[in-house]
């Protein structure tokens, strides 16, 4: 009996040093670029996924599958009661990694959290503008320089943000990509040899995985972090395979060059959970699809004109042309029935293209412009056809529609200029899993030129949101969000159109892969069994 | 020779300078306002523009400008791109030799079978395997070649999975670039399997981009040989007891290729307009695609050097197929 | 992919007899009347299109989309070829899309023959630097591929049918004009053109009068070539995404739309690029056969 366990042991062990000889590689088939490395500047999923989400860590992360946080490179945090100072007790012994192009001399400290948040207000830093065209998006539009009044190390693993007012979900905002840590050390080095650019092309954290190399919109590499305060991860080496085309994603999965993919196309869907070779992983999406009208020009500047546009549009037709299989849930309110504070009594348009024609030529609406974009989109799949349906539904109530197609980045930097002609279409999938994300991120008053495509302002609605955020009753943020929601239906600063479900399809030799609600693809607990 | 060769050069000076001038005039010929096109910038302040106005020379005389561009472009300075903040020249550089690689191979496929294919109905005149290849070359030569390259994955890579779907070599294989020919740095880098990976993934590739010139040389060489055994000495040979294929094959075929070679080197163009295309769909990291997706994300300063880049490749290869013209038929020397 | 016809020595065109001994010899070629045929079909339907199409070619028939062809499990005949992902009927859309394609055509060769043609003779004529300048325009032109120069063009005009017809027929303009020049050359020191300018004709007359209809036969055989390449050009920048905008239904732009299908519905893919295929095969055997017919030295059948 002894010696048979011995021998299994044995074998066992066999088994373990024998499979471990071959590096364990996953080839995850991204949707697009990243536009560079550095989480603070850039605001894309895709851009994430490669560079915050492997190389980099936060004070506090996201737990796997949920949007509840956990410690991440603060230990513990303490929150005073005011709900103004928060003191995080920085993770002793954490290592930057080393690359080929860059080797850290000390571990993860309190100077390192203030640089990658500081850099991101300080005008007077250097880091401020080190890239052409730069702009913090998501620090700006978290409102973090009006809610930060001061950072303050108190030591070298002791940090203390003070805020200006209390801010409920700021937290939350901890484990948001945009708050990844990067190296002050690596910023430092890269400032004294006049190569400030590489901080955002060859990245340096403290995460799972080491960047390796990229190859221009064709591969990026990295490899496990072995000095991972967490732990080695599972995989040995990690690829992107940059491949736009969701078909093309597709077929590489299938054919064994891709181990990952996400945003299938809908058309795709039955086919791929009939196929028994892949795994589909599929949740209610925290997003929205969406259309701004631009409020602030005249003749959408009439609430009364906006719901005529709304009513003109086979909404149900367009989400069933544009999502097929893939489950789509048409929106009546801005956040998703699964989010909290969602008001159930809130309806959104009917369809009712007679009352709309009425309406709309009593205001004498006979043209306007429609934007689409060429990329595919969770909340929108299809920017272009959507742009067609809708285009031919307003032609039947009189208004032509002239459609103005860009380029995903350019869209999104025309989309948000104050003076942006017509209905612009876009999207939003949650970061933090708080209202407050959709709501005051999209429609607040100073989101507007930032990520605010209706430039629309609303007193009530901001006095709404604003409540809401200081306040950390949760029955008392809820009322104020469902009071957000009616105004919000009643001003119909924007078409809604759909939350949609979403997919990660994976060959089934991964194991371990958790679908994150906030969108990200993470792979730091995953494993492929050979 | 060397005179030849100076009076090649000549001529084609005028049309250097006319291409640097067409990419000089493209900037400032999109609509809109050129600096901000440069910059790529988005709210432009007016002391930024003022700044931009100065860095990209617009505040000089129209001449001055042209000539700091032309020695900009002696000095190898190509710009640098809006996207990636990258000197053009060098992402040209990285992604020049895919395209190199692929049209090689597209334009050695088209030789390989396209001469033999047209000697053979050219042989055969007027047989139903003459009709059937330059009927299979006209609809190779009638196809659009993005639709052939889409059936072509749906059937291979989709439905047979004989080939791989896009890309040059298989994720795994990290092969550091030192020639940028893959076929050669996979073999350099002595990794298992990384050779047959490149070569799997250059078969559709290549025979789409390779489609039209296949046709085009099959074609050009049939009908050259044709006119060529119609030709008074090749019957006299034939007459005098020569043996057929000793008669094609040292008389008739080194003549007939003399138009042929010319078509070949006409392919050139083709080929690089063909590689825009074929890129596309098999989204194969070379130049081609490199200026598509330059004009959707209007990376305006790649398209201008792309544009110079690409026109001036075209003119060196043209220059060359023409020096190799004349070597192969010394009549044209003396011209 | 543009071949051009033998420019020097340009072979003289015959002073065929008439209409009839044209017809003789392109109709020794079976391939051309094939050709003919399948074009004068194209042509009719083209003509016909909003009479026989079954439905109009944007009506958007919600909720049907992605039909698949009415022989298949799910078809509708009423929709023949099935429904695009807007649920516009494919047959009806590829009906229309032959007015696009040969309007297409027609107009680039149209535009490229008249450019080139005035081209040709001002340079052909009256040589000296007139001569100079415009040839080496035309050879600036040629430097560039066709498919990136009309790219950039459309570029800086912006996209659409309109803007990609310009930019194709300035690509092809060269060709014409190059070929015009040759012939106008070698045309001018012949007796009957001499006797002419002695018994009083002025420039102008001389040029289109006299020596033009004499380069007609390459001209014509050149026009075949280039009406192809327009529609392949024209198709080539639909796919790009720059060419005719939705919702036209060019055949190229159709196929754009529908590469996200090739798995879940692969007629939507495969149907337009046939089309394409057969338009510009048919043209190309015309072709063949016209430059057999006109010109016997270049003979390949």
């Amino acid at each position: 009996m002894k010696f048979a366990k011995t021998l299994l042991t044995a074998a066992a062990l066999a088994v373990v040093l024998g499979g471990s000889a071959y590096a364990k590689t996953l080839v995850y088939c991204s949707e697009a670029s990243p536009a560079n490395f550095d989480p603070g500047t850039t605001t894309g999923g895709n851009d994430y996924d490669a560079g915050a989400r492997t190389v980099y860590n936060r004070l506090v992360e996201f737990k796997h599958g949920s949007t509840e946080v956990e410690p991440g490179l603060a230990e513990s945090w303490d929150i005073s009661a005011d709900g103004l100072t928060y003191t995080f007790h920085l993770r002793k012994g954490v290592k930057f990694g080393t690359t080929d192009f860059f080797t850290p001399t000390r571990d993860f400290n309190a100077d390192d959290v203030i640089f990658s948040f500081m850099r991101q207000q300080d005008d007077k830093s250097p880091w401020f503008t080190y890239l052409p065209n730069l702009s913090y998006d998501y620090y700006v539009g978290m409102d973090m320089p009006k809610y930060t009044k001061e950072w303050k190390k108190v030591d070298d693993y002791t940090v203390q943000l003070t805020l200006t007012e209390p801010n409920a979900p700021m937290l939350a905002n901890m484990a948001m990509d945009f708050a990844s840590i990067l190296s002050k050390e690596y910023a430092d080095k890269l400032q004294a040899a006049n190569t400030m650019p590489d901080l955002a092309a060859k990245p340096v954290g403290t995460g799972p995985f080491v960047f390796v190399d990229y190859q221009l919109d064709t591969t990026i590499r990295y490899k496990a972090n072995p000095d991972y305060w967490a732990g080695k991860v599972k995989l040995d080496d990690l690829i992107f395979q940059i491949t736009p085309d969701a078909t093309t994603r597709l077929q590489k999965v299938q054919s064994g060059e891709c181990d990952v993919m996400a945003y299938p196309n809908p058309a795709d869907i039955p086919a791929i959970k009939a196929d028994t070779n892949l795994t589909t992983y599929s949740m209610a999406g925290l997003n929205v699809g969406y259309m701004s009208y631009n409020t602030t020009q005249p003749p959408f500047d009439k609430p009364e004109v906006r719901h005529a546009l709304n009513m003109a549009i086979d909404r149900d037709a367009l989400i069933k042309s544009l999502f097929q299989d893939a489950g789509a849930v048409a929106a009546d309110n801005l956040i998703p029935p699964t989010m909290w504070s969602w008001n159930k009594d809130v309806k959104f348009d009917k369809y009712d293209p007679e009352a709309a024609k009425k309406i709309l030529a009593d205001n004498g609406v006979t043209k306007i412009d429609l934007w689409a974009s060429d990329r595919s989109r969770p909340y929108n799949p299809n920017f272009a056809r959507a742009a067609e349906l809708i285009q031919a539904d307003w032609a039947k109530v009189g208004v032509t529609a002239n459609i103005t197609t860009e380029e995903w980045t350019k869209y999104r930097a025309d989309g948000k200029k104050a003076d942006r002609p017509g209905a612009f279409q876009i999207g939003w999938s949650g970061d933090n899993g708080d209202p407050d994300n959709f709501f005051a991120t999209l429609f607040s008053c100073s989101a507007v030129g930032v990520s605010n495509y209706s430039s629309w302002c609303n007193k009530d609605f901001e006095a709404d949101i604003q409540k809401a955020k200081t306040n950390s009753d949760m029955a008392a943020r809820t009322k104020a969000y469902e009071d957000a929601q009616v105004i919000f239906n009643k001003e119909a600063p924007a078409f809604l159109l759909a939350h949609s479900q979403v997919y990660v399809v994976t060959d089934k030799k991964v194991t371990g892969y958790t679908q994150d609600p906030l969108a990200m693809h993470r792979f730091d607990n995953v494993d492929v069994t050979e | 020779m060397l005179r030849f060769f100076l009076n090649k050069i000549a001529l084609i000076v005028p049309t250097l300078i006319g291409i640097t001038i067409c990419a000089f005039g493209f900037v400032r010929l999109l609509p809109g306002d050129p600096i901000l096109a440069l910059a790529g910038e988005h709210g432009v302040t007016p002391e930024r523009y003022e700044q931009l106005k100065i860095q990209f020379g617009f505040d000089r005389p129209i001449w001055e400008q042209y000539l700091k561009y032309i020695g900009d472009i002696l000095h190898g300075d190509f710009g640098t791109s809006i996207e990636t903040h990258r000197p053009v020249i060098q992402e040209f550089l990285t992604l020049f030799p895919a395209t190199v690689e692929l049209s090689l191979c597209a334009i050695i496929f088209a030789i390989v079978l396209g001469i033999p294919a047209g000697i053979f109905a050219a042989t055969r005149r007027g047989t139903v395997i003459d009709q059937g290849l330059m009927g299979t070359a006209l609809i190779g030569y009638s196809m659009p070649i993005f639709w052939w390259g889409l059936l072509l994955i749906i059937l291979f890579s989709g439905y047979l999975h004989w080939t791989p779907i896009s890309g040059r070599i298989d994720v795994r294989y990290f092969i550091r670039p030192t020639t940028g020919l893959l076929l050669i740095d996979s073999l350099l880098s002595g990794q298992k399997g990384a050779f047959q990976s490149v070569v799997s993934h250059l078969i559709l590739p290549t025979i789409v981009l390779g489609t039209i010139p296949l046709a085009v040389i099959a074609r050009q060489t049939r009908s050259a040989m044709l006119e060529v055994m119609g030709e008074d000495y090749v019957r006299t040979a034939r007459a005098k007891g020569l043996k057929a294929r000793r008669v094609i094959g040292l008389h008739a075929l080194r003549n007939a290729l003399i138009p042929v070679v010319t078509t070949i080197g006409l392919q050139v163009g083709v080929l690089l307009a063909g590689a825009i295309l074929t890129e596309t769909i098999f989204a194969w990291p070379g130049i081609g695609k490199w200026l598509v997706d330059a004009i959707f994300k209007r990376d305006y300063v790649v398209v201008q050097s792309s544009l110079l880049l690409v026109a001036l490749v075209v003119m060196g290869v043209n220059l060359i197929v023409d020096l190799l013209y004349a070597v192969i038929n010394p009549r044209i020397r003396v011209q | 992919m543009t071949a051009t016809t033998e420019i020097a020595p340009v072979v003289s065109a015959r002073r065929f007899a008439g209409l009839r001994e044209f017809w003789h010899y392109f109709s020794q070629s079976r391939g051309a009347v094939l050709g003919l045929i399948i074009f004068v079909l194209l042509i009719l339907i083209a003509l016909a299109a909003p009479l026989i199409a079954p439905h109009a070619p944007n009506e958007q028939f919600k909720p049907l989309f992605l039909l698949p062809p009415a022989w298949s499990p799910g078809g509708d005949p009423r929709f023949l070829l099935g429904t695009d992902p807007v649920g516009r009927d494919i047959l009806s859309r590829l009906i229309f899309g032959s007015q696009f394609s040969l309007l297409i055509g027609v107009i680039v060769v149209t535009l490229s023959v008249l450019g080139g043609i005035t081209l040709g003779l001002l340079a052909g004529y009256f040589r000296g630097w007139v001569d100079v300048v415009i040839m080496r325009i035309m050879d600036l032109i040629l430097a560039f591929p066709p498919l990136l120069l009309a790219l950039v063009l459309v570029t800086i005009l912006g996209p659409g049918l309109i803007n990609a017809m310009l930019a194709i027929a300035l690509t092809l303009q060269p060709y014409f004009a190059r070929l015009v020049r040759a012939a106008v050359m070698s045309e001018k020191n012949r007796e009957y053109v001499t006797s002419a300018r002695l018994a009083g004709a002025g420039h102008l007359r001389l040029m289109v009068l006299t020596i033009l209809p004499n380069t007609l036969a390459p001209l014509i055989v050149q026009a075949t070539l280039c009406f192809s390449d327009a529609i392949l050009a024209a198709a080539a920048l639909g796919f790009l995404g720059l060419g005719a905008q939705p919702p036209t239904p060019e055949w190229g732009t159709m196929l754009a739309n529908a590469r996200e299908f090739i798995q879940r519905a692969p007629w939507v893919v495969t149907f337009p690029g046939l089309c394409i295929l057969v338009t510009v095969l048919a043209i190309n055997l015309i072709g063949d056969g016209l430059r057999d017919a006109l010109d016997p030295k270049l003979k390949r059948s």
